[in-house]
């Protein structure tokens, strides 16, 4: 890929040295503006969509000799700036999304990086087949899936994304592609997995993923009068179903209330239960409905949301709900597909879109067992002290893992939403910081796909020492020119700049949509 | 480390440029000083850095090198870490006679005042059509606004630069960026040296006048607004056949 200018520059290809040496040569047309899936921050920088590997490898020898960073981006699902590359180079891979080979008797499939969990499981669900883990939403990519290590309801049973993977291929900033297994190099299986992309980037994946009997799941709905009565509920259940979430409304009140909410439990069909299996698992019978209780078309559900994203009108609907959960037979079981069941940020698209133009953050702590009830309290009484309100609050039961950048704990995590608008964005990160501070003094973790606060120095304090160490070290070893950073790596590990610098952008932002 | 605003100034080593530049710092920003004499431009970058830290990066350049500002530009915005300003500042006024008609005089006065500008507005223009925000400051003067028979090509500079920037603004306005065209009097300068103007201002008054415009926003503005706006629009008025034998 040789340095061109776009047609905005017409003939003026001849380029003078200056006296301040070596100049960069990046094609303009490439610039773009990139925003976090949250719209809390977004950055410019120069983005690349390569489809094959070669074109990847071109792309790290542009970024070398021009001086630029890369980062890397899957589907873009971030809350925060792990994706955002200021000035930088992004490395787009949602194109590399070919599955390679695929084996409908052992469950084992193999694919690049940019095959999204949508684009698997509607390969694979006709074959009675579902990924053993996924995310809220069915559009992040198996590169971003692995790059976060993320975690699925089930959390709790099978751990997170990495503990699929068999093996899998990356291409390290030096240029070299190695073939990594758990035992072929375990500090670059696991700090690659959960790496947040500052490893080196993966070329393809193989990974296992789980036989399911039906296309429905059995859901069974349960009310929970605060996050202590939730995490005994989460208890109960635990060994006997197979998916667990419980959504919190953080705007109610009183001492016995925080934290209220609905859980869901799923259990899968087990063979034979659904006589019409094959039926079910057609990937047309998975997707979700075009429209909202038959009348309202889902593409512009998001505009009727828009006027109660505020705190009253969240309240409304968050007590409008909690008491719907009492009418009778609201806890009898009932049917969803799978697909209903996991992605529920699909539900409505582009929901977000009625944060705009503050956009929002996510909140997300873990913490172990026997401290999350009360933390998770103690936080949602800090936001309400603040008069910052979460809009949304989703519990999960989770288990540790041996990834380098681990968040998960013998715990729960809580992941709560918070729109930022051009008021209370100083006072959000502020208070995010003083929750941090909960989480780390009761030994808690934090998962950097949903981050946007965090401060230079909190990974090491919540990351066991060896962790942190064995990930420095696998970082010098893949990657000693740092030619792989980001927003979020700079701000985490490196030169921190202060989120005075995230205001100004978001200022910028709101100023420009007003 | 707060995170300050980022500018570049084309034609900072004197004048405006180096004025606006000190006040701009003061503000909190970060500038990337542009101009042609570097020894100027260093001088002014250290004693912005004496007294402010970091916040001046410095880039000796010939606006009239038209063909290396794409990649300049590309560099200066990665080294500053983007913008959210440009003002271009650089200008010639030749000194001509009564009776004289040179070509490259004219030529140089077009080059610097509009095809320099061109060059560099153009680069900010096509970042902020993405980026969705930015300011573009274009420096012109009150001599665009009718064509004097002591300056005809420097007032035909500066009408084309006004029309220039109209342009712009209206490509650009409606994706949420400012492009302003300042109109400045008489400015204390090394280009007026040894010139005795009515309403004259320092270098400094006039780095005020435009900080101010640019907080507000303006579209276009004389600095200083009173009395140039008033002295002006009256001018503009004149017909042509009494303006041909008033001696403006």
């Amino acid at each position: 890929m040789s340095p061109s200018r776009s047609k905005r520059s017409g003939n003026i290809a001849e380029v003078q040295p200056t006296s301040h040496g070596s100049m960069e040569s990046l094609p303009v047309d490439h610039l773009e503006w990139v925003e976090a899936w949250g719209m809390a921050d977004k950055a410019m920088s120069y983005v690349f969509r390569p489809s094959t590997v070669e074109r990847l490898e071109k792309v790290f020898a542009l970024a070398r000799e021009t001086g630029r960073k890369i980062g890397l981006k899957g589907g873009g699902n971030s809350y925060g700036d792990a994706f955002l590359n200021e000035e930088g180079i992004t490395l787009d891979l949602s194109r590399m999304n070919r599955i390679l080979e695929w084996d409908p008797e052992t469950g084992i499939v193999k694919a690049e990086p940019g095959v999204t969990l949508a684009n698997l499981w509607q390969y694979i669900v006709e074959d009675g087949w579902w990924p053993a883990v996924v995310s809220g939403t069915m559009n992040t990519t198996l590169g971003g899936c692995l790059g976060m290590n993320i975690h699925g309801k089930n959390a709790y049973q099978v751990g997170p994304f990495g503990n699929h993977v068999l093996d899998f291929e990356i291409l390290l900033p030096s240029g070299k592609r190695v073939h990594v297994t758990r035992e072929s190099d375990p500090d670059l299986f696991h700090g690659a997995i959960s790496g947040i992309g500052m490893i080196g980037v993966f070329t393809w994946i193989r990974l296992k993923v789980k036989k399911v009997h039906s296309g429905r799941l059995r859901i069974w709905a349960k009310q929970a009068r605060n996050f202590h009565e939730m995490v005994e509920l989460f208890e109960e259940n635990a060994s006997s179903m197979d998916y667990m979430v419980g959504w919190s409304d953080c705007i109610a009140r009183g001492r016995n209330s925080i934290g209220r909410g609905e859980m869901h439990f799923a259990r899968q069909l087990p063979p034979g239960e659904d006589r019409y299996a094959a039926q079910s698992l057609r990937a047309d019978r998975q997707a979700l409905p075009d429209n909202i209780v038959g009348l309202i078309p889902k593409s512009i559900s998001w505009k009727l949301m828009k006027p109660f994203v505020n705190d009253w009108g969240m309240w409304l609907i968050n007590t409008a709900k909690f008491h719907a959960q009492k009418r009778p037979g609201a806890e009898k079981p009932y049917f969803q597909s799978h697909a209903e069941f996991h992605f529920l940020l699909d539900y409505v698209p582009n929901w977000k879109e009625s944060y705009r133009p503050g956009g929002l953050i996510q909140y997300q702590s873990f913490v172990p067992r026997e401290h999350a009830a009360r933390v998770f309290t103690e936080q949602i009484r800090l936001s309400q002290q603040r008069g910052i309100y979460p809009y949304l609050g989703v519990t999960k039961k989770h288990i540790p893992d041996d990834f380098l950048l681990t968040h998960g704990v013998d715990g729960y995590s809580l992941a709560l939403d918070y729109p930022v608008t051009a008021k209370n964005r100083r006072a959000l990160w502020r208070l995010c910081h003083e929750m941090d501070e909960l989480v780390l003094a009761a030994g808690g973790r934090f998962y950097l796909a949903k981050d946007s606060t965090m401060r230079k120095g909190t990974v090491a304090r919540y990351l066991p020492r060896e962790n942190f160490e064995r990930f420095k070290a696998l970082k010098q070893r893949c990657d000693p020119e740092g030619l792989l950073s980001t927003n979020m790596f700079r701000r985490v590990f490196g030169a921190s700049p202060a989120p005075d610098e995230q205001l100004e952008r978001h200022h910028k932002g709101v100023a420009n949509s007003a | 480390m707060a995170r300050h605003r980022k500018a570049i100034i084309v034609g900072a080593s004197s004048g405006i440029g180096a004025a606006l530049s000190r006040l701009l710092v003061r503000q909190g920003y970060k500038v990337a000083l542009v101009a042609r004499r570097e020894e100027a431009l260093k001088e002014l970058a250290t004693s912005l850095n004496r007294n402010k830290g970091d916040r001046a990066l410095y880039y000796p350049h010939d606006v009239t090198h038209f063909a290396e500002v794409p990649q300049l530009f590309q560099k200066i915005t990665h080294e500053l870490g983007g913008f959210d300003l440009i003002v271009y500042c650089a200008g010639v006024m030749p000194e001509i006679a009564p009776d004289e008609y040179n070509i490259e005089k004219d030529r140089l006065v077009f080059e610097v005042n509009v095809l320099g500008a061109m060059a560099w507005l153009n680069e900010a223009a096509a970042r902020c059509e993405v980026q969705e925000t930015g300011t573009i400051v274009g420096i012109s003067s009150v001599a665009g606004d009718r064509g004097r028979k002591g300056q005809p090509v420097y007032c035909s500079s500066k009408a084309a630069l006004n029309t220039y920037l109209e342009g712009l603004r209206n490509r650009l306005g409606h994706r949420g960026v400012k492009v302003i065209t300042i109109k400045p009097g008489p400015v204390k300068t090394p280009m007026t040296e040894g010139l005795t103007l009515p309403f004259m201002i320092t270098d400094e008054q006039a780095a005020t006048g435009i900080a101010k415009a640019i907080r507000r926003g303006c579209n276009t503005t004389y600095v200083p607004f009173i009395p140039w706006f008033f002295i002006m629009t009256i001018i503009r008025m004149i017909p042509s056949f009494l303006f041909r034998g008033k001696n403006i």
